[in-house]
């Protein structure tokens, strides 16, 4: 079991409100991911749940039980951290299973929960390595492997990707997702790329400035998103916002596009006309970087090839269903 | 693309420095074995005459000799043990966030620039004298004998006036490498549920290997050749209590003066300082090794 909830959790180190009140409930078996821009305050809410910072106010309840007087070890947690944290003096071995050495198992037992999760980790044949002699990505997996082989109620990863370059992180993505489904372990994992987060998570965090923004499905997020900061936040790239005379008409403060729910017209007459300033041509999209005026920039995004160029002029289309309405205060208009 | 001239030019502007470095050593050296081998004595001066190794065999059978090399290695190993079992947990507490850290840090720090006659006056008339020292003061507040300190365990007190000037440096090896421990493997020792002293035991501990290991080989080659605390608080004695190698070399020259005997003298400790360095290095320096 790993069900945990939040209830009104704050943290302030000195003056400096850095959780202003979080409330959250992780399903037991689900795949959260916490994101938001650098100082959000995602790594400090994960390090509130881990027990390594003590919260300022609120609750954390861990399967049913307040745990915010619980000494980490207690949580029965384990985290994966950025840097790894791999013990350098200790063969992977040793690092493995230094909670269970810990924790007082004997060493036949430990050897067997070692070797079980290296096999599950692809690290046999490291076992006795030492940390410096292995990959980024071997380390990683030994980092993984030290949190799965004590059976926590849920593993917190903070940031673990973020060290290895582009292609060993879509590969270890893929393995620590499946990796989480086929445990059927809780985890929480905190990161600032929001590709990360759409392609990993079961539900995604949104954090802007200590505050919960949205929680939600990643479809939920992309389809509904609850105010301005998720909608410029989730997708990649950006939504369009309008505001002014073009957003009233609509009854909104702001009103929001995808890129991708832009339909292209070479030289139409309707729409939001423009310049393309700079066109990105990647084979299986192209990216419209469209000076439209008053509008300001536009980005439009097409499946495929179009060959337009810099210069060229368009039109853009807005697909009617989705655009997105927001209020003066930036929140979503329904209905 | 200019390898071979920057290197030519590399090595003769090195050639200068590194040939009067070689000058320095070589000529003190070749003038040691040189003399070692004479019958040199400057209270018989124009008798020096070749004499092969016959100041070796004076000087090796020498009661004196095994009596200062035991001082020496005592004096030593003594000083290591104390500096490095007191530097640790003077590091630890240094590295914990107090108010007021960087003060006691250079309080901590200062007997390291005392120089070592003025340290062992301090601690020979003003802590350790029988009458009017503070330790005498001390005892007789609590009903005690005070302790004569340089006539009753003369080598102990030798031994604490070079600890206390070694601490310091100890300490300070050791606290920055504490800092350097990462933070992030503290926390996951701690989400592990590790102990403090299991943290200490199986993270802080091996991390501080190699700080220790510098802290050994920089002190040893210091302690063997330790003269000035002894010089100005006991002078090698009583009897031979507090004499080793470099204060025995310094009695047979200038004391008995012996010039050859010193020479020979001179020699043994260069190789008995490269004995230990070879030991030292084979035990401790494996922690070196990236």
């Amino acid at each position: 079991m790993g069900q945990i909830t939040l209830q009104g959790v704050q943290k302030s180190f000195g003056p400096v409100h850095i959780i202003k009140g979080a409330d959250l409930d992780i399903a037991d078996g689900s795949f959260v991911v916490f994101v938001g821009p650098s100082g959000c305050g995602k790594t400090t809410l994960l390090r509130l749940i881990a027990g390594l910072e003590d919260v300022s106010g609120g609750n954390i309840l861990i399967d049913g039980k307040n745990v915010v007087d619980t000494p980490p070890a207690k949580r029965g947690l384990s985290m994966v951290f950025q840097s790894y944290a791999l013990y350098p003096h200790m063969s992977v071995r040793g690092n493995i299973g230094f909670g269970l050495k810990m924790a007082g198992l004997p060493k036949d037992e430990i050897n067997r929960k070692v070797e079980a999760a290296a096999a599950t980790l692809n690290l046999t044949p490291y076992l006795d390595r030492k940390p410096r002699e292995l990959s980024g990505g071997q380390r990683q997996r030994v980092a993984i492997g030290r949190a799965i082989v004590r059976e926590p109620k849920a593993f917190l990863f903070d940031e673990p990707l973020s060290n290895l370059d582009a292609a060993l992180r879509v590969q270890m993505r893929i393995e620590v997702t499946r990796l989480q489904k086929q445990l059927g372990t809780t985890a929480i994992y905190v990161t600032h790329d929001q590709v990360e987060a759409m392609t990993m998570a079961d539900k995604i965090v949104v954090l802007n400035g200590g505050k919960i923004e949205q929680y939600g499905s990643p479809l939920e997020l992309y389809e509904r998103p609850a105010n301005l900061f998720v909608a410029g936040f989730i997708g990649s790239p950006k939504m369009n916002f309008v505001t002014g005379e073009l957003a009233k008409q609509q009854g909104a403060a702001t009103i929001g596009v995808r890129p991708e729910h832009l339909k292209i017209e070479r030289d139409g007459a309707g729409g939001w006309q423009g310049t393309i300033a700079v066109a990105e041509h990647l084979g299986s999209d192209t990216f419209l970087y469209v000076d439209a005026g008053q509008l300001g920039m536009l980005t439009a995004r097409y499946i495929g090839e179009l060959s337009l160029h810099a210069g060229d002029r368009v039109s853009l289309l807005p697909d009617p269903a989705r655009i997105h309405r927001f209020d003066e205060a930036g929140n979503a208009l329904r209905g | 693309m200019a390898t071979r001239q920057t290197q030519f030019l590399a090595r003769s502007l090195l050639t200068p420095a590194v040939g009067l470095l070689f000058i320095w050593m070589i000529v003190p050296l070749a003038l040691t074995i040189y003399f070692s081998t004479l019958h040199y004595s400057l209270l018989d001066p124009g008798s020096e005459s070749f004499v092969g190794l016959e100041n070796f065999r004076y000087f090796l059978t020498d009661p004196a000799f095994l009596a200062s090399l035991q001082n020496t290695l005592v004096l030593v190993g003594s000083v290591l043990a104390l500096t490095i079992l007191l530097g640790i947990p003077l590091a630890l507490l240094m590295d914990q966030p107090v108010i007021g850290r960087n003060f006691v840090r250079l309080m901590v720090i200062a007997p390291f620039f005392v120089m070592p006659t003025v340290s062992a006056l301090v601690w020979k008339n003003l802590l350790m004298h029988p009458v009017s020292g503070l330790f005498a003061w001390l005892a007789s507040l609590f009903g005690l004998t005070p302790i004569d300190w340089f006539n009753d365990v003369p080598l102990l007190a030798v031994i604490l006036i070079v600890t206390w000037q070694w601490l310091p440096f100890a300490t300070l090896i050791l606290l920055t490498a504490l800092q350097s421990l990462d933070e992030e493997q503290k926390e996951a020792a701690e989400m592990d549920g590790a102990s403090a002293v299991s943290t200490f035991i199986y993270i802080t501990l091996p991390h501080l290997a190699r700080p220790i290991t510098v802290v050994i080989l920089i002190e040893t080659i210091f302690l063997l050749t330790v003269f000035a605390e002894i010089f100005v608080t006991t002078g090698g004695g009583p009897g031979l209590q507090t004499t080793n190698i470099a204060f025995l070399i310094y009695s047979q020259a200038l004391i008995q003066f012996d010039v050859g005997s010193a020479s020979a003298g001179g020699l043994v400790a260069v190789v008995i300082a490269n004995v230990v360095a070879f030991f030292l290095v084979r035990i401790v320096g494996r922690n070196l090794e990236a």
